[in-house]
């Protein structure tokens, strides 16, 4: 039983960090119907920062994780501007390729500038705690709280803000927003902003959890929280928190109870068997097809 | 300037010229072809520059396979190193293990073949999902399906698991690989522009419309992936016996990337762009290769460029005329006559 709960509490860590990134996914989506699969290497560049930040400038973690968000959402936003932006009303596959050329110069470069990998040191004073059988870490603890903290701000941001008012206009109808007065390129900015953010701070709290870093760690990382963002429905922010706990929770039991090797083979035969079932996510909607 | 435009016209209209003759293909091919047998067997060239040629052949197979996918059908497929590594490892393991030693050389063209039919059988499975799922739910079932096939073989003993599978001999040669290449350009060309292949594009332009229109969609779409599925074995199974080492980290997203980005440079639905698109990118990586890791910068960052200033990449469903067959030349000089001559 304390097995199953110690996994249980891995299993949220790990969610955490694949919701966060796949909110950036499922917001860019909902607004510009885009796969920005640049947004992986975003996360990447956030766990970089967090080295920098850590180890060249030797701040604490409060100003490391501020510097790594902003950083990382800067740099969503000049991605937008110069790479995704002119590219609007091109078809929709030049985008994504666009996209994954963002990606790869990231990742590139990252590469050409630290060609080993690295490693985070502890940002914070680490304390276990012993209950029922299962030991539960701080930084744990800490990773869980924030996200949701982080989850439940966008959440707000997105319901009750104007912001979040024109987001929702501009992923209702691109075209019909702008005519009633919503700045469609700030609107658009600001998505991004947020998204990349958000995925720079879960590179902190993977850097954190998982210590070692490398310029490539975005790709996988990052192609699982974009499954996630497709298991919850693609366009749909809550559906994108449920699927990242979701993936991170089979991953973790998967790992649990079989050898490790066949975790990525029954991960994705599940999220297969959803998909064929459920062909638009848990909480998309099929949209109607017109003729 | 007008000097320059004049000069500029004169070489369109002798290029516009050059593609209707339509012998000049089929002898061109075969010029290259005996080309590739006299290099190989006399070792003219060098053998880096014979390996980048290689490389170009079975790129230009994968980057038509998946054209005949993405661009033809319309479909967003991400996982086809997946069925590269299926016909790879099938391949390999019946020239190492199967067949007998002194008869591989032989019996090579039936090991690739057979890393070709077995690649489309897995390609079948992937098919069904496409009846109900498109767009980017089918991009995560493709997805997923390359990283179930990696993680199968990691996790298969007999293949080596996640340590590789070696033992192969250079088996691919100059001349196998044209020989294969040409024969992809030269089937995926006849599926293209025959009666089949007008059901296949009308899935692009609307796959409703398409279904009311009689065609059968579902057929449609297992036989586009079959064909593409099969293709991609057979450069995987070349693949293997050029580099003479497989493991499964070599078929994986990054491979995947390498081919989507080969295709989209190329311009999707023409198959003189999948060949342009593949060679350029496998010629301009060894070029800058002194670069080094900044040559992996620059790549993405033209990549990006020419996806800005040229989105639907260099060819962007334009052809050669060499690969249009006659009536459709004629059927579309028709049809600009009768819009008024343009």
């Amino acid at each position: 039983m304390s097995y199953v709960l110690q996994q249980l509490m891995n299993a949220f860590q790990l969610g955490s960090i694949y919701a966060l990134i796949a909110l950036g996914y499922t917001m860019v989506y909902g607004i510009l119907t885009m796969i920005n699969f640049a947004h992986g290497d975003l996360f990447m560049v956030g766990a970089f920062l967090c080295f920098v930040a850590a180890v060249s400038l030797e701040l604490s973690f409060v100003p490391v994780i501020l510097i790594s968000m902003f950083g990382t959402a800067l740099l969503g936003v000049v991605i937008e501007r110069l790479a995704y932006k002119p590219l609007r009303q091109a078809p929709r596959v030049s985008a994504i390729i666009t996209a994954l050329g963002v990606g790869l110069f990231l990742e590139n470069l990252t590469l050409a500038l630290n060609p080993y990998p690295k490693q985070i040191p502890q940002l914070m004073s680490h304390t276990t705690w012993t209950i029922l059988g299962v030991s539960i870490s701080s930084l744990q603890i800490f990773i869980i709280v924030l996200s949701l903290l982080l989850m439940l701000i966008l959440d707000l941001i997105v319901r009750k803000t104007m912001v979040g008012m024109a987001m929702r206009a501009i992923s209702w109808d691109k075209a019909i927003a702008p005519l009633m007065g919503v700045p469609i390129n700030l609107i658009i900015s600001a998505t991004f902003a947020i998204g990349a953010g958000l995925g720079g701070a879960a590179g902190v709290m993977y850097g954190l959890a998982y210590p070692v870093i490398d310029p490539y760690m975005g790709i996988m990382v990052g192609w699982k929280a974009f499954i996630s963002a497709v298991v919850g429905g693609i366009g749909n922010i809550r559906g994108a928190m449920i699927g990242g706990y979701i993936l991170g929770m089979v991953e973790i039991m998967v790992v649990a109870f079989f050898p490790s090797t066949y975790r990525d083979i029954v991960a994705f035969a599940l999220l297969l068997a959803l998909l064929i079932f459920r062909p638009y996510g848990i909480l998309g909607k099929p949209y109607p097809q017109k003729v | 300037m007008e000097n320059r435009e004049g000069v500029f016209n004169k070489i369109r209209q002798f290029w516009g010229r050059l593609m209707h003759v339509r012998w000049l293909l089929p002898a061109l091919l075969g010029l290259v072809f005996l080309a590739s047998l006299v290099i190989h067997h006399f070792d003219l060239l060098d053998l880096y520059v014979q390996l980048v040629l290689m490389y170009v052949g079975i790129n230009i197979i994968l980057a038509l396979s998946l054209n005949l996918i993405n661009g033809y059908m319309g479909e967003f497929s991400v996982g086809h190193a997946g069925f590269m590594a299926v016909g790879a490892y099938i391949a390999s393991w019946l020239t190492v293990k199967v067949f007998p030693v002194h008869l591989t050389a032989c019996l090579f063209p039936l090991a690739v073949l057979a890393g070709g039919i077995g690649a489309a059988l897995v390609g079948l499975i992937v098919a069904f999902p496409s009846f109900k799922t498109r767009g980017d739910y089918l991009a995560i079932v493709t997805l997923a399906f390359g990283m179930i096939v990696k993680s199968a073989i990691e996790n298969i003993d007999v293949l080596g698991g996640p340590r590789g599978f070696l033992g192969m001999e250079k088996l691919s040669t100059l001349p196998w690989v044209f020989f294969w290449a040409a024969l992809s350009v030269w089937a995926i060309r006849n599926i293209v522009y025959s009666n089949f292949g007008r059901g296949v594009l009308s899935i692009r332009e609307d796959e409703i419309a398409s279904d009311l229109m009689s065609v059968n969609t579902k057929e449609v779409k297992i036989i586009v992936f079959v064909v593409s599925s099969f293709f991609a074995g057979i450069a995987g199974a070349l693949f293997a016996h050029l580099l003479q080492f497989i493991s499964p980290r070599a078929f994986d997203i990054i491979k995947s990337t390498d081919i989507l980005i080969m295709v989209y440079l190329g311009g999707i639905g023409s198959i003189a762009g999948s060949i342009l698109g593949a060679t350029i990118y496998t010629v301009l990586l060894e070029v800058l290769r002194p670069m080094g890791v900044w040559r992996m910068v620059l790549m993405p960052l033209m990549l990006v460029m020419l996806m800005i200033f040229r989105p639907r990449g260099i060819m962007g469903l334009k052809e050669f005329s060499w690969f249009i067959p006659v009536r459709d030349i004629f059927a579309s000089i028709r049809w600009r006559e009768k819009r008024g001559g343009r």
